[in-house]
């Protein structure tokens, strides 16, 4: 009963994790799309720093996930 | 345009017959595993078994022996083909077990009660006697509670380990009794992706030099767009002025990483989840991280240890333990973002097939199941279509970000203040 208790706290840490992660993810897009749009000449760059910051932002989510997991498979 | 319809609609056809010839295959494993009384599909299973790594290497339901090599300290080495196994269709099980050895499911698994008799046993002489002989086994292991599989032989019920993995138990493993060095499934993977890797590149640089200062033809197109496209976007801007020294590691990491990711997405073609096994990311995080050890200067070190221009406790208290911390977290999440994100892509595809069996009510209902069928092929079409586009993101994130930690490491010091 506890155990299956801790699996689902685990759950909603992962989820909390994620939603963090994507409002990053989601107004890094944001703000990438407006830059296109000002300055289309420079889609190139933008892109490319694009993924960069969201894989960044995506690290801080997975370390998150990760120590759910751990959380989740007590020893 | 009516072209490009006609083609998709061929290759929808072609995916949908596929599919469901493949998963009818599979269709009687609905009922296997239901240790604890749960009736019904429990999609989870397959999932982590397409994803996990095999001693054979299935296509549709062959199974393709691949060489066994494992190690039982204080035993010699075992070594032998899986086919010794008798491998049966579709699930690779084996009926005969080797030395305490049974293969379950592509895997090999050992028997951990020692009063099993060695060299062959005929477990079974069918597969379905096989397929019910498999039940699970409730043990405790220093304190810890596990569920082994698990057979009964003659009346007496065997539990069986998996082999050894690295991770101390983080991840459900840890040491057992046996250690696997085998060529798997993701091993032979790897060495076919290197073999291909080599000739092309190979037979590629050799045509340069025979075609010199004409235009590139062939998959040299291809190839000189991407090379050229890393070298300008990533080992440039990054590296600075020790691009050229650093770009072959650049370039090899990407091809082999792409390579992997798009040769797990060919479709009924094993699958091989290379790049979504934390032991290969965890690897070539590793090669990154010495990379990066080996090429930082003083600068680096010194502002990763003892920061010019702040005060001393803050140094010993916050800054230093930080930077050190993120050395470290840098590669750490270089290769769990790899493994996460190609991991999700192949469970997503298993689970989205797996649809057609929970509407299907397991074979009771095959309305419901073509009919979920159609949809289920669209849905994995387009996430294959994604999967393919993640392929090429993941390698170029992994390759983008080794070269900003590469950069960061060799960078020589600003003119000025901090």
């Amino acid at each position: 009963m506890l155990l299956a208790m801790v699996g689902s706290v685990a759950a909603i840490g992962m989820g909390l994790a994620v939603i963090g992660a994507a409002i990053g993810i989601g107004s890094i897009g944001a703000k990438a799309m407006e830059a296109i749009a000002r300055q289309p000449e420079a889609v190139g760059d933008i892109r490319s720093n694009m993924i960069l910051m969201a894989a960044l932002v995506e690290g801080a989510a997975l370390i998150a996930i990760v120590l759910a997991f751990l959380v989740a498979n007590p020893k | 345009m009516s072209a490009i319809l006609r083609l998709n609609y061929k290759i929808f056809l072609l995916f949908f017959a596929g599919l469901m010839i493949t998963s009818s295959l599979f269709a009687d494993s609905s009922d296997k595993a239901d240790a604890d009384g749960h009736s019904g599909y429990d999609p989870a299973a397959p999932a982590f078994h397409h994803i996990s790594d095999a001693n054979v290497y299935s296509i549709g339901p062959w199974q393709i022996p691949l060489p066994c090599i494992l190690y039982v300290p204080g035993e010699k080495l075992h070594m032998f083909m899986s086919s010794k196994f008798h491998i049966t269709m579709p699930h690779g099980d084996g009926m005969v077990a080797i030395d305490r050895f049974v293969l379950v499911g592509g895997r090999v698994k050992r028997i951990q009660d020692s009063s099993f008799p060695m060299g062959e046993v005929e477990l079974a002489t069918s597969h379905d006697e096989l397929h019910h002989m498999w039940t699970s086994m409730e043990v405790n292991e220093n304190g810890t509670d596990k569920t082994l599989t698990a057979f009964t032989y003659n009346g007496k019920t065997y539990a069986m380990d998996s082999s050894s993995t690295a991770d101390g138990g983080v991840f459900g493993g840890g040491i057992t009794s046996f250690y696997d060095f085998s060529i798997t499934k993701n091993v032979f993977s790897m060495f076919l992706v290197c073999f291909f890797m080599g000739w092309f590149f190979i037979s590629m640089a050799r045509k340069y030099a025979r075609t010199q200062g004409q235009a590139p033809s062939g998959a040299q197109s291809l190839f000189e767009t991407i090379i050229v496209f890393i070298q300008d976007e990533v080992a440039k801007p990054f590296l600075g002025k020790d691009w050229e020294r650093l770009l072959p590691f650049l370039l090899t990491l990407f091809f082999f990483i792409l390579g992997l990711n798009l040769w797990g997405q060919v479709p009924f073609f094993g699958g091989a989840n290379v790049t979504g096994n934390l032991a290969v990311t965890m690897v070539l995080a590793l090669v990154t991280f010495l990379v990066t050890l080996i090429n930082g200067n003083k600068h680096y070190w010194e502002h990763m240890l003892w920061m010019p221009g702040v005060p001393a406790p803050l140094k010993v208290l916050i800054l230093t333990p930080v930077e050190v911390l993120g050395m470290f977290i840098k590669p750490i999440t270089l290769a769990l973002r790899l493994f996460a994100n190609i991991t999700a892509g192949h469970m997503v595809m298993v689970i989205f097939v797996a649809l057609i069996f929970l509407f299907g009510d397991s074979g009771n209902n095959p309305a419901a199941a073509w009919g979920t069928g159609i949809g289920s092929t669209l849905l994995t079409l387009f996430m294959m279509a994604i999967e393919l586009l993640v392929a090429f993101i993941q390698a170029f994130v992994f390759t983008i970000l080794t070269a900003s930690y590469l950069g960061a490491a060799t960078e020589e010091a600003h003119e000025g203040a901090h």
